[in-house]
């Protein structure tokens, strides 16, 4: 139990490689809350990909201990939120279980569009807000013009940054202090009946169920009978610890505090982030405000490369639910890809990040359909359907009109890739809401429907601008468009993965692309193929695969059999990798290449 | 009857040395200072005796000097060779003994040794009909000795065969109709006709790769050179009877159609393979690629061969029909079923619906449609 005015709890606000991590390394290591022995770099990336790519996806939170200038010791609780837009509703409960924010602000580079998203949740939330300007070692680091940026972009007061180095530590002293001074100390009553929000949840192997609260009011102790307020779902907590990073058993929790507990919780899905923790017996009179689940916004269908690996895939997705309750998931059957899952996700990094553990940790071969989005169609009869996959569009005459998602895009960028930028949003659909400047970077907001989004937008914009701007975004609702499905035909059967849905004004210009594309993408055959794309039973756009003229071994003798039946062993493996249409077989990587665009 | 009587038995011996190693040539050939050509003897006659111990009683359809460049050795090692297979098998009455030849004056000096030691049969390398072409192969003869030397090798041999590469860089399908009108005309009773192939790890193969071996034909291009040459032949009575092979009837070389018959072969010499039946079970032999290698090995060890493996039955199935559809003559289905243990893919059916393939008096018959594409039927029949 730590006395409310001796506890800090804040956050760091950054955007990607802006020196979070570094910073939140260097805190831990001036504190020596870690042994300089056990310290590897980024403490918090705890997941292989999280390191590897250098992002946080998961909350993660540590206790500090910390003696200041003024001779008391402090508790400083860091929560580390995910920086990435796909899980801004995280960000958001994090934010609200800490009084206070780090802005940490690349000095050589200035706001970013993830700065800017991150730093309005932390000004929602309340914080106090500190400017930290990092990599100040840098030589081409600009502080005093970064800070009018920060001033002009953001609005808020930069007179009094802390200049540090995260990398050479340089300032981090300061930074502790300026923790302890300007952020406020957080309230709470120590004899109100509990009140913890529950801020993040995760699955352990060896404990189960791990919860990250933040206790408001009341006090939770090892043996305690705790209810969760919006499940109505009742534990027994087994375990009470801090995260020094390393569990460290604690007595009791206070209000201001912040630990985890472990109460024989069974799944992840049985905890609902932002959900409020009482005791049974005497529970709080209301709830924490504002509570929502996270949904998925981007679905695709998940296939085994090798039809054999679906029992396989089956068992890595449920264990993954385990841990991530906003990925769902449900079997999905397609003609070209047989069997596998159609899956949601909070976006598409959130989408990448899945893939990846289920190749990389689950050993499975994937293909991977077009992500698409959740279309709300308006039928003749009033009723209102949700579509998932392009594939289940039924017949048009029952359909009165279709609404699709839409967000607002915020993108910095340097002037001198502006005009790119402005293309591509317009050529995406967009709809231009706000255009200003800050010194030489313009920010951009665009209202851009989600699906011209989720496939490629980021991987344009970043090759039109080579890597110069920022991007970020939220969803703001539904709106109706002219939107059809267009199918593709190979050899004249519809391909249902390659069904799309697209603008009734683009439908031509895509479907040419999509059959020029696949022409390179598909082998050619024994017999000509013809390649169409059509909306509705109608063709809008066609290529032929020319028949293949000339494969045969020119010289075969003796010595030539072993070589010929092992390439022919090869050739065996590789079908593997191919998907059988009617008579023609399409590569796995035709279904996701097929969509990209080089426009 | 065991399987490899379809075939017949034949024995090929592997010379690993040439004057000079060809840009486009991937076997196993290698230029050396200095042959101690009676080493190389001693090491040859002990695989024959060994592999002869396993195989008697087996009466032998053919020999093969293969290169590498067998017309550089000397004619007492052929003698001594083909001595010793006449003491170990049964020679059959109409045996074809062939032996490589490349095309050069220096060699023919040697044809007339070769046939005293028996061969009966002689392979020219040609490569092309003009010399720009023959230098831009790396090759050491021109135009004019070759012809010179196969005029000698017709007043020699028997029956004498040569090689033609085409779709070479630079190479029109008219030029190539016209080479090989040229080549037609005085052509004797056999003829090999290779499409030119890129190998990997060849000066061609490092070349293509760099992207500075320019003006290749393309697919279309070669595809086209491929009909005329079937054209053409079939017009001068030289028609196909495999893919590359065009021969007068019954002048076809009985060594290569035991390799396409799935028959038997010994293989012998450096990186020689074979296709060997012993108690019932056939076997895959291999041997050390190095010269230095083969004949140390054969020196100490007394033998020439890596660790032989057991070709399962239905993989036997996959090899002939993989060298058989080569052939004009197509396969045996009911051979082939019985080997597999079962009945041939379906996917028959639908390459026949194509024209690719058809049945005929029980055998699989790849069509003149099918011939260019075979690698296309092989897949879809065999993967
Ligand atoms: N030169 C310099 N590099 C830094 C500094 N802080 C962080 N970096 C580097 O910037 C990159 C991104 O840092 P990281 O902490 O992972 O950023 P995050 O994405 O915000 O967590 C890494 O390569 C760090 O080593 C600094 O103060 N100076
Ligand atoms: C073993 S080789 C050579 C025999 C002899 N050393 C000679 O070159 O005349 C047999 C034949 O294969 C052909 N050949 C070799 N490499 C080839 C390639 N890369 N593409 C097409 N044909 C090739 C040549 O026609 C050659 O004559
Ligand atoms: S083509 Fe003939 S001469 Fe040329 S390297 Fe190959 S084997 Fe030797
Ligand atoms: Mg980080």
């Amino acid at each position: 139990m730590t006395d409310l005015k001796n506890i800090r709890n804040f956050s760091i606000v950054a955007h990607i490689d802006h020196g979070k991590s570094t910073l939140a390394d260097r805190l831990i290591q001036l504190t020596g809350t870690v042994a300089e022995r056990d310290m590897k770099a980024q403490m918090l990336d705890s997941m292989d990909i999280e390191r590897e790519r250098g992002i946080t996806i998961k909350a993660n939170s540590v206790r500090i201990e910390y003696p200041a200038q003024d001779g008391q010791t402090y508790i400083l609780n860091l929560i580390d939120t995910p920086g990435h837009v796909d899980f801004a509703y995280e960000v958001s409960r994090s934010m609200r279980a800490v009084e206070g924010s780090l802005l940490v602000v690349d000095a050589t580079q200035g706001v970013e569009a993830q700065t800017l998203a991150n730093v309005y949740q932390a000004i929602d939330a309340d914080h106090e807000i500190v400017p930290v300007l990092n990599k100040i070692d840098l030589p081409a680091s600009e502080p005093e013009q970064v800070k009018a940026n920060i001033e002009d972009v953001i609005g808020i007061d930069a007179s009094e940054s802390i200049e540090i180095s995260a990398k050479t530590g340089l300032g981090i002293p300061d930074v502790l202090e300026a923790i302890v001074k300007r952020l406020p100390a957080p309230t709470g009553d120590r004899d109100k009946p509990l009140k913890a929000m529950l801020v993040d949840s995760w699955y352990d192997s060896y404990l189960g169920v791990v919860v990250l609260i933040r206790v408001m009011d009341g006090v939770i102790k090892k043996g305690d009978k705790i209810k969760m307020m919006k499940t109505g779902a009742a534990y027994g907590v087994d375990k009470l610890s801090v995260l020094k990073p390393q569990m460290v058993d604690i007595a009791e929790l206070g209000p201001g505090e912040i630990g985890i507990f472990t109460a024989s919780i069974k799944q992840v899905r049985d905890t609902k982030v932002g959900d409020t923790i009482t005791h049974e017996k005497k529970p709080c009179a209301e709830a924490l405000p504002g509570f929502k689940p996270s949904i998925p916004v981007v679905f695709c269908g998940l296939f085994p490369v090798d039809a054999a690996d679906f029992e396989d895939l089956r068992t890595a997705i449920e264990k993954l639910s385990l841990n991530d309750a906003s990925f769902s998931s449900e079997m999905e059957t397609s003609a070209a890809l047989g069997f596998g899952f159609r899956c949601g996700f909070l976006g598409l990094l959130h989408l990448e990040v899945i893939r990846d553990r289920l190749e990389r940790e689950y050993d499975i071969d994937l293909i991977t359909t077009a992500p698409s989005v959740i279309y709300k169609l308006h039928m003749k009869d009033g009723s209102v359907e949700d579509l998932h996959n392009p594939a289940d569009m039924p017949d048009l005459t029952y359909v009165d009109h279709i609404e699709e998602p839409r967000i607002k895009a915020t993108i910095m960028v340097p002037d001198d890739y502006l005009g790119d930028v402005l293309k591509l949003c317009q050529d995406r659909r967009g709809i231009q809401m706000d255009l200003t400047y800050a010194g030489s970077r313009a920010m951009v907001v665009y209202d851009l429907p989600l699906n011209e989004v989720v496939f490629d937008f980021y991987d344009r914009l970043k090759s039109v601008t080579k890597g110069y701007a920022s991007f970020d975004y939220q969803m703001i609702g539904y709106r109706e468009d002219n939107l059809v499905k267009m199918q593709i035909l190979v050899n004249d059967e519809p391909v249902d993965a390659l069904s799309t849905m697209v603008h009734r004004e683009r439908a031509e210009s895509r479907g040419r692309a999509m059959c020029e594309k696949l022409k390179d993408l598909i082998p050619r055959h024994m017999f000509k193929i013809p390649i169409q794309a059509a909306i509705g039973g109608k063709v809008i756009a066609r290529e032929t695969l020319a028949a293949l003229r000339k494969d045969v071994t020119a010289k075969c003798y003796g010595g030539d059999a072993t070589r010929k039946k092992k390439l022919l062993e090869k050739q065996k493996a590789g079908k593997k990798k191919m998907r059988q249409f009617g008579k023609v077989e399409i590569p796995q990587e035709a279904f996701i290449n097929a969509l990209k665009m080089d426009d | 009857m065991e399987d490899w009587r379809n075939g017949g038995f034949g024995l090929y011996l592997h010379w690993p040395f040439c004057q000079a190693k060809c840009p486009y040539c991937d076997f196993n050939s290698h230029v050396a200072s200095a042959i101690d050509q009676r080493r190389w003897q001693s090491a040859y006659l002990t695989e024959i005796r060994r592999v002869a111990a396993l195989t008697k009683g087996r009466v032998l359809n053919s020999v093969f000097f293969g290169g590498g460049t067998p017309s550089m050795m000397d004619p007492e090692l052929v003698q001594a060779i083909l001595d010793e297979v006449r003491q170990q098998w049964v020679l059959a009455n109409d045996i074809e003994i062939t032996l490589e030849a490349n095309p050069t004056s220096v060699e023919a000096s040697r044809f007339r040794g070769y046939s005293a030691a028996g061969v009966n049969r002689v392979s020219m390398g040609f490569q092309a009909l003009n010399d720009a072409d023959l230098r831009a192969l790396g090759r050491l003869h021109s135009v004019e000795e070759a012809k010179a030397a196969f005029n000698v090798a017709r007043e020699t041999f028997d029956r004498v065969s040569f090689d033609l590469i085409y779709a070479r860089q630079k190479q029109t399908v008219e030029a190539w109709r016209l080479e090989l009108r040229e080549a037609l005309d005085f052509a004797a009773d056999h003829l090999s006709l290779y499409q030119l192939t890129i190998e990997q790890g060849t000066a061609f193969g490092d070349r293509y790769n760099r992207g500075t071996l320019r003006d290749l034909p393309d697919d279309d291009a070669a595809a086209d050179m491929y009909f005329v040459t079937q054209d053409e032949c079939e017009r001068a009575g030289l028609p196909a009877y495999e893919i590359s092979n065009h021969a007068h009837r019954g002048n076809e070389s009985r060594h290569n159609l035991i390799y396409w018959r799935y028959g038997d072969y010994i293989g012998i010499g450096p990186g020689a393979h074979g296709r060997l039946t012993l108690n019932g079970q056939k076997h895959a032999t291999e041997t050390p690629l190095g010269p230095t290698q083969w004949l140390m090995q054969v020196e100490q060890a007394g033998h020439g061969e890596l660790p032989t493996t057991v070709i399962p039955a239905a993989e036997q199935a996959t090899e002939m029909m993989m060298m058989g559809l080569r052939l004009r003559e197509g396969i045996d289905i009911a051979r082939y079923e019985t080997l597999l243990g079962a009945p041939i893919s379906t996917k028959v059916s639908d390459m026949e619906a194509l024209g690719f393939v058809k049945t005929e008096t029980g055998r699989l018959i790849v069509t003149d449609k099918g011939r260019p594409v075979l690698n296309g039927i092989l897949r879809e029949i065999l993967t």
